[in-house]
């Protein structure tokens, strides 16, 4: 291989600069931890506790050692993979939300299959037949889905799909009937039940998730339309797709074998960016589907101040995009020969 | 011998714009070589481009415009199809902008092919490869596999030239096909061209701006001037030029060797419009 030199050179220097937006990353979660206006003692020991409890706890979590040694011991913790307990549930945080993000994944990962699935190919016509009708009812649909407040949509939709046409199943990750059913190895309630051979269990989580899933896609898929289509302009009037017309293919196979071939680079990182937003948890359409996700777990924890719990989230977000990023760029050199 | 080309009178307007980009231009071309000079705008490019009938939003009115027994005024998009790539067919200006940056060299040119002729991908490979030889590219399988970025201007020239002729078209209009390259390259990609083009006998229209490279590369030259035809001359008889905008042209041309003033400078004046000059 004659790229093994450059290519290894590459990848260290990608992966330094990977671990320094780590460092960066753990510094602010600490820092946000130390500038909240909860005491993480009180909140532990309670308001009535003695002042020598107090004291102890203070030193047992090391809230008297200087600022450096403080961050080191977080440092340490993060490393060994300990994020402390949660107050409000007295369990290891990491536990809470082993179980909160599989269901956040699962919810996501629908989103932007049905958001992506239906953005591109929307972008696609509108640049293709700009300024013409299709062009128009494309940009009302995407407005709409961008400017619709998700919580009215999402009762609305509940009200339709659920209440009266009886499609989908309602609130919650499946029904009240099968709580319990499946044992719970991944936490991916899709998969669990798949593993546990429970089809009854698989359909209705499939049930409760479309609605809501649906929803948030239709929302990111108002962006990914948008720049889809500003995208695909970019590219019609390159000379490359007259190449492709002069050489006898069709409109149809000169945007889709070449035009769109180079806006995928472009494609990718929009789409990772809109899956990572969706991962960092959609708070209200979760509150509005009683759906027990990562965005619900972060908002409620931040609300009474559980600081480890909160400090987790984020760093779980933060990896979340990083993890992004780095597929973005593993893509752009399959989709791009000019990077590799 | 009928015309390969046969066009009267022909006027195209851009989609809101009040004035047409070229009027009332005719000419015809049989198994020769053209050339169609003229300044940036003059309506050059977009006389070759309504010939192949890339203009989606203008608007096209002639008396008469065929290719063969092609009415292209009237031809639809599906019976076009079948016309360009396979038996007319364009080679853009710029190699850096005119080949898809993501596929491979090679692959585009067997597209041209397997577009046309039913074959196998192997097949359509090993013409790519052999056009790509006749085009002087010494290690061509090699240059198959690579992508645009990796050849460098005037091989990708080549490379565009392979894919326009693969299909023996009968007619290719050339867009100003060295513009963009070195002065040093640009006549070997030019002899390459004009060798094949006279083999297959195959009908050039040339366009460019560069009056010496169609004098020696043409057997007739139109001048456009403001998107009409003002002038059509034998290459060999282009300084008896007689519209006044030629001649403009011709005494701004340097000489080498010639005397050391300054260049004259073409003094533009309303009446050219309408003045006649030579038509052969």
């Amino acid at each position: 291989m004659r790229l093994s030199r450059r290519r290894l050179n590459g990848l260290t220097e990608h992966g330094f600069s990977i671990l320094i937006t780590l460092f960066g990353l753990l510094i602010l979660t600490f820092v946000i931890g130390r500038i909240m206006p909860t005491d993480p003692v009180r909140a532990m020991v309670g308001e009535d506790a003695s002042r020598e409890v107090y004291e102890h706890v203070y030193q047992q979590l090391g809230l008297d050692k200087p600022m450096w040694q403080q961050f080191l011991l977080y440092l340490r913790d993060v490393v060994t993979l300990d994020f402390g307990t949660s107050i409000r549930t007295g369990q290891p945080v990491l536990q809470d939300i082993a179980r909160a993000l599989p269901a956040t994944i699962e919810l996501a990962t629908f989103a932007i299959i049905i958001g992506a699935g239906l953005g591109t190919p929307m972008g696609v016509i509108a640049a293709v037949n700009k300024d013409k009708w299709q062009d128009q009812v494309i940009r009302v649909l995407s407005l709409m889905g961008h400017s619709m407040p998700i919580f009215w949509t999402g009762m609305i939709a509940l009200l339709i799909f659920y209440a009266n046409l009886g499609w989908v199943g309602g609130s919650g990750r499946m029904s009240q009937f099968y709580i319990g059913l499946v044992p719970e190895r991944t936490n991916f309630l899709l998969i669990d039940s798949i593993l546990a051979g429970q089809w009854d269990v698989f359909w209705s989580a499939l049930n409760h998730l479309i609605l809501p899933a649906a929803l948030l896609g239709y929302s990111s898929s108002a962006y990914i339309t948008r720049m889809t289509r500003s995208f695909m302009l970019d590219q019609i009037n390159q000379e490359y797709v007259t190449t492709a017309r002069v050489k006898g293919l069709s409109r149809r196979q000169t945007i889709w074998r070449h035009a769109f071939g180079n806006i995928r680079v472009q494609l990718v990182t929009i789409v990772a960016l809109a899956y990572g937003s969706l991962l960092e948890g959609a708070v209200l359409i979760e509150t509005v589907f009683a759906f027990p996700g990562f965005g619900q777990y972060l908002t409620s924890n931040l609300l009474i101040g559980d600081m480890n719990a909160v400090m987790t989230c984020v760093l779980i977000v933060g990896v979340i995009f990083i993890g992004l990023n780095i597929l973005s760029d593993i893509l752009y050199r399959v989709f791009d020969p000019r990077t590799r | 011998m009928d015309p390969i080309l046969d066009i009267r009178n022909l006027s195209i307007r851009y989609q809101g714009s009040a004035e047409p980009a070229v009027r009332n231009v005719s000419f015809t071309l049989g198994r020769e070589r053209l050339g169609i000079v003229g300044e940036s705008g003059s309506g050059k490019s977009t006389v070759g481009r309504a010939i192949m009938r890339l203009l989606d939003t203008a608007e096209l009115t002639a008396d008469k415009m065929t290719f063969e027994e092609v009415d292209l005024l009237n031809a639809s998009e599906r019976q076009m199809l079948k016309v360009r790539g396979q038996r007319m067919s364009m080679i853009l200006q710029d190699p850096k902008f005119s080949l898809n940056p993501i596929q491979r060299c090679g692959h585009q040119i067997a597209e041209a092919y397997r577009t046309h002729v039913r074959c196998t991908k192997a097949e359509a490979r090993q013409r790519a490869v052999e056009m790509l030889e006749q085009v002087h590219i010494r290690d061509p399988e090699r240059v198959y596999d690579m992508y645009p970025h990796e050849v460098s201007g005037g091989m990708g020239q080549r490379v565009m030239i392979a894919m326009m002729l693969l299909t023996s078209p009968d007619l290719v209009i050339a867009d100003e096909p060295t513009s963009a390259l070195d002065v040093t390259i640009r006549l070997q990609v030019l002899r390459i061209l004009d060798g094949l083009v006279r083999d297959k006998g195959i009908g050039l229209v040339m366009i460019s701006h560069d009056l010496n490279l169609v004098r020696a590369f043409c057997d007739r030259v139109l001048i456009m001037y403001a998107g009409r035809l003002v002038e059509t001359l034998d290459a060999k008889h282009l300084d008896r030029a007689q519209h006044p905008y030629t001649q403009g042209l011709l005494a701004a041309q340097p000489r080498i060797g010639g005397p050391r003033g300054p260049l004259s400078v073409l003094d533009r004046q309303d009446s050219w419009l309408n003045a006649q000059g030579e038509v052969a």
